[in-house]
């Protein structure tokens, strides 16, 4: 029985597509599904490149007057930005204090000087692609920044939770007994209180201690540590599911570990309750960002997120100016709906209905 | 059963009158792909069905029997392509041309059928006498209180005790063949001309399973009905039907009496069909396989095998006394024990085979899984090579884990989808560090690839690219990797085609003739066991009740229990063999 083979198989036959490749294959029948892949990647691409700098790097330079118009409203008047303008104008000229100032002497070496550092006033455009906010900033390369922090943060918000969620969703439905109560115990707790107040709570704790530091990294705990708990439930129901069926009994029959049966046997079949789970939190983590920014929880001033220019866009459109407001809004629509129904065809194309 | 069996006025081919059923030319077609080819599952077939006749529908999985019945219905799903020279006449009408309407007329009123699983046939939420009514309202027009009054005389017809209070139950409330009887009783409430019958008593015990045939029999002489009724099982064809007809891969390879069938098969697929499955009455060396047949060489290995044990044969398990009770969660705190398995005890042999046989329930897989511990026992002791296999702590276990292994009744489940063959044969390598290194595993997987019959390309491949059997073959490997001692069969030949089965079963003794393997072999399958096993014991609610060499204990049955289960095995198969003899 031992006998080893004397020539072992020279030639490998390719290896047959596994149910990963399956599943790219079903995903890509989905019409619908591929276009909303395509976004979803171009916003991903989108979001590295304004990272790395390629573009959007110079998003809080001020190129247009306030609230500069949109580049396809050029005619349409712009009342903000004149009555800066006429501001500007009206300043008095400087009373020549020449004669009476003991420092007169040193004007021309002061001026000298002034003219090596002095910044040239650039010439601020009236119009901008997509319209510019109060100090002139352009709109778009706005949007395109802010993606960069709405969507890192979704993303990894997300995967943390997925993490949390997935290991104590195992550990219940896996160990069962007591271990599961204390879970579901600590779960119902977790539930019991109400959504925002729980993300304002640890916000609160988070912002006032400064244990996360500063930034968006507080942001994503937050997040993380408030919403694992939707996976956890499907997790841990998919465990219980999974623990009695034949092949995790045939593996305890080979010997093969607890942690081994947890997550080399079992997880890899509930991974597609996971994977759907994770892109319905990314969704939801944009959108609760946007509220934490919105209640001034979020990011920093010195940053731009979807958020923090829904929460600008708010006194805008007071004023008429819905640019900012449009912008951002259908950035966020768009990702959002693309993410949808991507995760709508994932779970169609990763169930793995072969048994 | 009727006696117009052998009449020959009512024989194929006779006058229209006789026949109330007609499949002409019947294609049908599934397209899988958005793009790709349909799959042809019904390849222009052919036959009728008389008045007052029996026809079984016979085949293995795919050979596209139960699609042809659901065509009969007009149940097909909407991916199926019926080709437009496909015709199914009854009485007259074109089924395939009918209307929705129309459709529905006939459908539960002249035609009715009854399914495999009662227990999803019948909606959990309403009484059994409501699910009657329903049928009796809607195609008889009948009121409320008349309806009542003949559901309980149904109920009565196909032998439920006191009719008028179980009229009242809902379905969790009966017995496997208590609902199998109520989905009867709604099949023919309506006093159908033709009931099909889609593998009515596969999914019950053995003596269940008697009962329903000589319902389904009764009935079907006392209303004057036609019963398709379709089958993997040619033991049951025997007991039931006039007519047979034998499907293979979507085509007919034969169609005739069932005298014509058993005496004198024609077909290559026939001859082997009837020769594949276990006897009663014989123990081949080997069991003939289809193979043999379509290459026309017919049976070989004809002699027998002699079975039975010694008391001088060397003992390598001993079980002594072994319990196990659940417990169910009563009421708030309240615990009820459920004794699975009471006080079992016997002794394997080595190299030998001990068959476990029982109905449903009995705790015959039970008493498997707390020998492996894969369940923890209650008390008791298993003893491998003297040692209590039940006191040890998980980590001395592990040594043996290895030396007793399990195959699992279904093939589809026992082994995961995420793993390729390869990885799923390499793993148990690696956790007992048999092997010096990957290389060596990796050649030893392709070695018992080859030794199960299985080509070297599946190492690469996934188990949902297999049929059962062969996935069957990929879990006999994965133990063998163990170089187990012990190898417990959990019902692993129930799942499987008749073909298939012998195939496997083949596989079995060869590994036993060559590597002194131990069975226990666990099946409710009476015939199977006889064929494989050297001691056979019969466990009935959770205690053995009788114990004996095979061929003993199948010619002097001792128990009452043991009689009742032998004598509900379908004789099909011996009545034709010794009608050729």
């Amino acid at each position: 029985m031992s006998a080893v083979l004397k020539n072992p198989p020279a030639a490998r036959p390719q290896e047959s597509p596994g149910l990963w490749m399956l599943a790219w294959r079903r995903l890509r029948q989905d019409r619908v599904g591929m276009v909303s892949l395509v976004i979803v990647v171009f916003f991903l691409l989108m979001m590295v490149a304004s990272y790395t700098g390629l573009i959007a790097k110079d998003w809080s330079k001020e190129r247009g007057v306030s609230y500069a118009n949109p580049s396809f409203l050029a005619g349409a008047e712009n009342l903000e930005a004149k009555a800066m303008a006429q501001k500007e104008a009206a300043k008095a000229p400087t009373v020549d204090l020449s004669d009476i100032d003991p420092l007169a002497p040193r004007y021309k070496e002061w001026a000298e000087r002034a003219a090596k550092i002095a910044v040239t006033e650039t010439k601020r455009s009236e119009t901008l692609p997509f319209g510019g906010d109060k100090w002139g900033r352009d709109v778009l390369q706005k949007t395109i920044k802010g993606s960069e922090v709405s969507i890192f943060v979704g993303l990894t918000g997300a995967l943390l939770a997925m993490f949390i969620g997935t290991v104590f969703g195992a550990l219940a439905g896996y160990v069962g007994g007591r271990v599961n109560d204390f879970f579901e115990w600590f779960y119902n707790i977790f539930t019991s209180i109400p959504y925002i107040l729980l993300i304002l709570s640890f916000a609160a704790v988070a912002t006032a201690t400064g244990k996360f530091g500063k930034g968006i990294v507080p942001i994503v705990a937050i997040l993380s540590l408030t919403g694992w708990t939707g996976i956890y439930r499907l997790m841990r129901a998919e465990y219980i599911k999974h623990v009695n069926r034949e092949y995790v009994q045939a593996a305890k029959a080979i010997g093969a570990s607890n942690l081994s049966r947890m997550f080399r046997h079992i997880l890899p079949n509930v991974s597609h309750v996971a994977l759907v789970q994770l892109s319905q939190n990314t969704v939801q983590f944009i959108k609760a960002e946007v509220i934490l920014s919105f209640l001034g929880f979020g990011v920093p001033v010195d940053m731009v997120s979807w958020g923090t220019m829904l929460a600008e866009a708010q006194n805008e459109l007071v004023i008429g100016k819905w640019w900012q407001l449009a912008a951002a809004g259908a950035a966020m629509a768009i990702l959002v709906t693309a993410f949808s129904i991507l995760t709508d065809s994932l779970r169609d194309a990763l169930d793995p209905k072969l048994k | 059963m009727s006696d117009n069996r052998s009449d020959p006025g009512l024989r194929r081919g006779d006058s229209a009158q006789h026949l109330l059923l007609q499949v002409q030319d019947l294609d049908v077609a599934f397209r899988v792909e958005r793009k790709g080819e349909p799959f042809r599952a019904v390849k222009g077939i052919s036959f009728d069905i008389g008045r007052n006749r029996t026809v079984a529908l016979v085949g293995e999985s795919g050979s596209g029997k139960s699609v042809s019945a659901m065509a009969i219905l007009g149940l097909l799903p909407d991916n199926a392509i019926v080709s437009p020279q496909s015709r199914i006449l009854y009485e007259g009408r074109d089924l395939l041309k009918a209307s929705m309407g129309e459709l529905q007329a006939i459908r539960g009123k002249d035609i009715s059928v009854i399914f495999q699983e009662p227990m999803t046939s019948l909606n959990p939420v309403f009484t059994v006498g409501e699910q009657i009514a329903e049928v009796l309202r809607l195609h008889m027009g009948l009121g409320v209180r008349a309806a009542h009054a003949r559901a309980i005389e149904l109920l009565n017809e196909v032998g439920i005790p006191s009719p008028q209070l179980r009229v009242n139950s809902y379905p969790h409330e009966m017995s496997g063949g208590q609902q199998q009887r109520v989905m009867i009783a709604m099949a023919i409430a309506c006093e159908p001309k033709l009931l099909i019958a889609d593998e009515p008593t596969t999914a019950l015990d053995v003596t269940i399973q008697k009962q329903i045939l000589d319902l389904v029999a009764g009935l079907q002489s006392r209303h004057n009905m036609s019963v398709l009724f379709i089958t993997h099982d040619l033991g049951v064809v025997g007991e039931i039907a006039d007519d047979v007809v034998v499907m293979q891969n979507g085509e007919i390879q034969e169609q005739g009496t069932v005298r014509d069938i058993f005496e004198r098969p024609q077909h290559a697929y026939t001859k082997a069909l009837l020769a594949c499955r276990p006897r009663l009455d014989r123990r081949p060396k080997r069991l003939p396989v289809i193979d043999d047949f379509m290459r026309g060489q017919g049976p070989v290995h004809i002699e027998e095998r002699r079975r039975g044990t010694s008391p001088a044969d060397a003992i390598i398990l001993e079980v002594k006394d072994l319990t196990k009770t659940f417990f169910l969660k009563e009421g708030l705190f309240g615990k009820r024990a459920v004794p699975a398995v009471q006080q079992v005890s016997f002794r394997l042999p080595k190299g030998k085979t001990i068959g476990l046989v029982g109905e449903s329930g009995s705790g015959k897989t039970t008493v498997g899984l707390t020998v492996m511990r894969l369940h923890e026992a209650t008390g008791g002791q298993v003893l491998f090579e003297g040692k209590d296999l039940l006191a040890l702590t998980e980590r001395e276990m592990m040594a043996y884990r290895r030396r007793i292994q399990i195959i699992f009744q279904n093939p589809y489940a026992s082994l995961n989808p995420r793993f390729t063959v390869g990885q799923i044969l390499v793993e148990p390598m690696k956790i007992h560090g048999i092997g010096a290194n990957e290389k060596e595993r990796v050649e030893h997987a392709f070695h018992l690839l080859k030794r199960v019959g299985l080509p070297e390309a599946s190492f690469y491949k996934y188990p949902h690219e297999f049929s059962g059997g062969q996935r069957q073959r990929i879990a006999i490997a994965r133990c063998l990797t163990m170089k187990p001692d012990v190898l417990i069969c959990d019902e692993s030949v129930s799942a499987l085609d008749v073909s298939v089965q012998a195939q496997v079963l083949n596989l079995l003794q060869d590994l036993q003739d060559e590597y002194k393997l131990s069975y226990i072999f666990i099946s409710h399958d009476l015939a199977v066991v006889k064929y494989i096993s050297d001691r056979v014991m019969v466990m009935n609610q959770g205690r053995i009740v009788e114990m004996a060499d095979s061929d003993e204990i199948y010619r002097q049955p001792r128990e009452e229990y043991t009689r009742k289960l032998l004598s509900s095995i379908p004789k099909g198969l011996e009545k034709a063999a010794d009608l050729t003899e």
